[in-house]
């Protein structure tokens, strides 16, 4: 370090003290280009965090002006302050500074969609009348002019009371502006409420008369819109018993029988309507390339072929172009093992480095290139706004299930892997169908079972054809089949029991198709990548470095040394902790046709699936057995003390279906019980699957020996 | 309330029409008019699913899906074809 008295830092480069601090909202409609806006402003500093309580992810970023710093934070995508999601319910709460530990906005960032005012403005009408200091972000200006909507940006800043600055996030032209004014929102004057419902107005006015505590009109408002729902009971609780009392009154007064939400989007919309014809000029619409496509994938036929296509072009992609990546990434954990033991020896440090931590950890590591790959596609699908299509055609399929076409993103991101693809089910509004598509979306083939299939099926199903199609791909594609099936009964059966209740509801916005923003797309796939290898370094490595322990100590001193390293190895796994746990519960297995190796290696799996195979390699090392070289032909001629062999088909098929339904994943359990609030769930879910992955098992065994 | 006539749901696909009443007694249908269908829109049927269900409807540029029998709670009176 320097002498302080020697620093010199140029003025920009203070990243404290600066002459403005403020926190700014960043509000607007789903699909609004409010992310993309986002990200340009922040760029990569970023913070992504969660609220308390819940789990919906809170996106922090910073933007750096030549004499402010301004925290920015990304709210979930609304369409009014009357929240109907969990996400929307986030977003109302920040806004009105309910959220404990997150400051009360200093002001609101308007994210207004130039190709859709209609909807825009619905919102941004009542954030004007939350009386914060406010900026309004027009963004999509280039996509409105091309489809010949011009907006009138003086009158338009002029009708709402605050300034307006277009955007064109993808290009950043107009940032900069934008920019300089969010350094200095502190020094915008809050804007004057917009009289669009007097009526409403002096009522709230009435009702403040019966606040003990301060409550903003527009918090006041809401609650005559919305009524004493969970989400405004902090605004009640500051009510006198008079000041509730004369709500309802006032309610009843205003509305009469008609519902107060219809009442409120029938005038709003009309103003609305009214600022469109002063501020937006439609020209004859040119029909783009998206119209074009948009139109064709409109008929229902194409639309749903369409639909297909994508989708085995996604998994193509993942299992075709992962593979190179991950034969290179497995090469390397190999060589790394086998170069950690010329060094150090064959001892049990280099044994933990090797077996417990390169390999353990590899073994995940392997998946990224996959799940990157799919992740990429999901984000691309979702931000060109393919992913509200593929539920809206999807809609009437999952219907007949009892869930709604919602239920579809969760699922298809369950390919992947289950951990965000239940994350992604937070934007089912209704808890009943948001719970049904957890219990399904386990069940959806994920990539740690890929590998599972792969090693069995290479070494058990015959290379043969049938017909032109390859008998190992057709059984692989018939496990995949079989998750669907399994998940979609599973979320059939909850809806009849458990989660019985009304219809599910479905009410989507179908998005024009439009071009991804590479950086958003990079910024969160970086955030996704950033997760997982983030739990492969905590989670996964203490789960490796646990099975290894197990299977390592205690040592034995009796086997004999002239043995060969492979036998030893083995015998040394039979009286370890794991081997002798294999052993422990043969009994319960052997109905399956299981001896207590591959006990043993399930038990280990189920922590994380995909452990499996590592503890596989490691109890089939054994004697002649070992001269077959590759695990598979280990696992061909492994047999029984009496000398049948152990893997007949039976047994495989048995324990195919097993992998397909056990729920072997710590993770996947404790983003489950985060979501759900409670252990119930997680713990329902693992009984029910483990059962019935053994059930699957033993008739399969059963019967096929029989 | 039942709604006789023309409904969003009855409207053929190209075909558009201003919405005029509403039953909205369903929380579903409130939830449609939050995000547009309100008294005095006009609405285009845009597409809809195998099986004509959900629909798809545009207003102002932007698409709403929404299933038939949410659909059948908005009159509409047609737009005549050269208005």
């Amino acid at each position: 370090m320097t002498k302080t008295s020697e620093i010199r830092i140029p003025a920009n480069e203070i990243t404290v003290a600066k002459r403005t601090e403020a926190s700014i909202a960043v509000v607007g409609n789903p699909n609004s280009g409010k992310s993309t806006l986002f990200n340009r402003l922040t760029g990569l500093k970023q913070r992504i965090g969660n609220y308390p309580g819940v789990t919906v992810e809170k996106h922090v970023g910073y933007l750096k002006t030549d004499d402010a710093l301004v925290e920015l934070v990304d709210l979930p995508g609304t369409h009014s302050l009357s929240a109907h999601s969990l996400e929307e319910h986030i977003a109302v709460d920040v806004i009105f500074g309910r959220i404990e530990g997150t400051q009360s906005p200093d002001g609101i960032l308007a994210v207004l969609d130039a190709t859709n005012l209609y909807q825009g403005l619905f919102l941004v009408q009542q954030l004007v009348d939350l009386e914060l200091p406010m900026i309004v972000a027009l963004t999509m200006t280039d996509a409105a002019e091309k489809s010949g909507i011009q907006v009138d940006t003086a009158a338009l800043s002029a009708l709402l009371g605050v300034p307006v600055y277009p955007v064109v996030a993808t290009t950043g032209a107009g940032l900069e502006m934008l920019r300089r004014a969010i350094g200095g929102i502190k020094e915008i004057e809050p804007p004057r409420r917009i009289r669009v419902w007097p009526e409403l107005t002096e009522a709230a006015a009435e009702a403040a008369e019966g606040a003990h505590e301060r409550l903003r009109f527009a918090e006041l408002e809401r609650l005559l819109i919305d009524g004493p729902t969970a989400a405004n009971q902090a605004i009640v609780a500051k009510l006198s018993d008079r000041g509730r009392s004369k709500i309802d009154a006032l309610r009843a007064a205003l509305f009469g029988d008609e519902p107060p939400i219809a009442r409120d989007a029938h005038i709003r919309y009309a103003w609305v309507r009214d600022v469109l014809d002063k501020v937006q000029k439609a020209a004859p619409a040119y029909v783009s390339w998206r119209t074009r496509v948009t139109d064709f994938l409109n008929l229902p036929v194409p639309g749903t072929i369409g639909l297909f296509l994508v989708m085995a072009i996604v998994f193509q992609a993942v299992f075709a172009w992962a593979t190179p990546i991950m034969d290179a990434i497995d090469a390397t954990s190999s060589s790394l093992s086998t170069s950690v033991f010329s060094a150090l020896g064959d001892n049990a440090f280099s044994s933990l480095i090797a077996d417990g931590v390169i390999a353990g950890v590899g073994s995940v590591v392997i998946f990224l290139p996959q799940i990157i790959i799919l992740f990429l596609f999901i984000i691309l699908l979702e931000d060109s706004g393919y992913l509200a299509r593929a539920a809206y055609l999807m809609d009437r399929a999952m219907r007949s299930v009892g869930l709604s076409g919602q239920s579809i993103i969760p699922m298809i991101s369950s390919f992947a892997c289950a951990v965000p693809g239940i994350m992604a089910t937070r934007v089912i509004p209704s808890r009943r169908d948001r719970i049904a598509t957890i219990m399904a979306a386990p069940f959806m083939t994920c990539s740690a079972r890929l590998p599972v299939y792969a090693l069995l099926i290479a070494a058990f199903v015959p290379a043969t054809n049938v017909g032109f199609l390859n008998l190992q791909g057709l059984v692989l594609f018939g496990l995949y089949l079989f998750g669907i099936v399994m998940g979609i009964l599973t979320a059939l059966l909850m809806r009849k029991t458990a989660l019985r209740g009304p219809k599910p509801p479905f009410a989507l916005m179908l998005p024009e198709f439009r071009r991804p923003n590479l950086q958003t797309v990079a910024i969160q796939l970086l955030g996704r990548a950033k997760v997982f290898l983030k739990r492969a370094g905590t989670v996964i490595f203490a789960v490796a470095v646990i099975v290894w322990a197990l299977a390592y100590f205690p040592r034995s001193d009796d086997i004999d040394p002239g043995l060969d390293a492979n036998t030893s190895a083995a015998l040394q796994m039979e009286q370890s902790w794991l081997g002798r746990a294999g052993k422990v519960v043969e009994p319960v297995f052997e109905p399956l046709g299981w001896d207590w190796r591959v006990s043993s290696a399930v038990i280990a799996g189920f922590p994380a699936r995909e452990v499996v195979i590592a503890v596989l390699g490691t109890v089939y090392a054994v004697g002649d057995e070992a001269d077959e070289g590759t695990l598979s032909g280990r696992l061909k001629s492994a047999t029984r003390p009496d000398g049948s062999k152990v893997f007949t088909l039976p047994m495989v098929i048995g324990l195919l279906i097993f992998y397909a339904c056990c729920l072997q994943c710590a993770a996947t359990l404790a983003i489950i019980r985060r979501e759900t609030n409670t252990w119930r769930w997680p713990v329902f879910a693992w009984g029910y699957m483990t059962a019935i992955g053994y059930l699957g098992a033993l008739i399969a065994f059963q019967l096929g020996s029989a | 309330m039942a709604i006789n006539g023309s409904t969003l749901a009855s409207l053929k696909r190209g075909q558009k029409g201003v919405i005029r009443a509403i039953n909205a007694a369903d929380p579903q249908v409130q939830r449609l008019m939050v995000l547009g269908l309100v008294e005095g829109t006009e609405v285009e049927h845009a597409s809809s699913a195998i099986g004509g269900d959900p629909m798809e409807f545009r207003l102002f540029g932007c698409g709403i899906s929404l299933r038939q029998e949410h659909a059948r709670h908005f009159k509409v009176v047609p737009v005549v074809a050269g208005d």
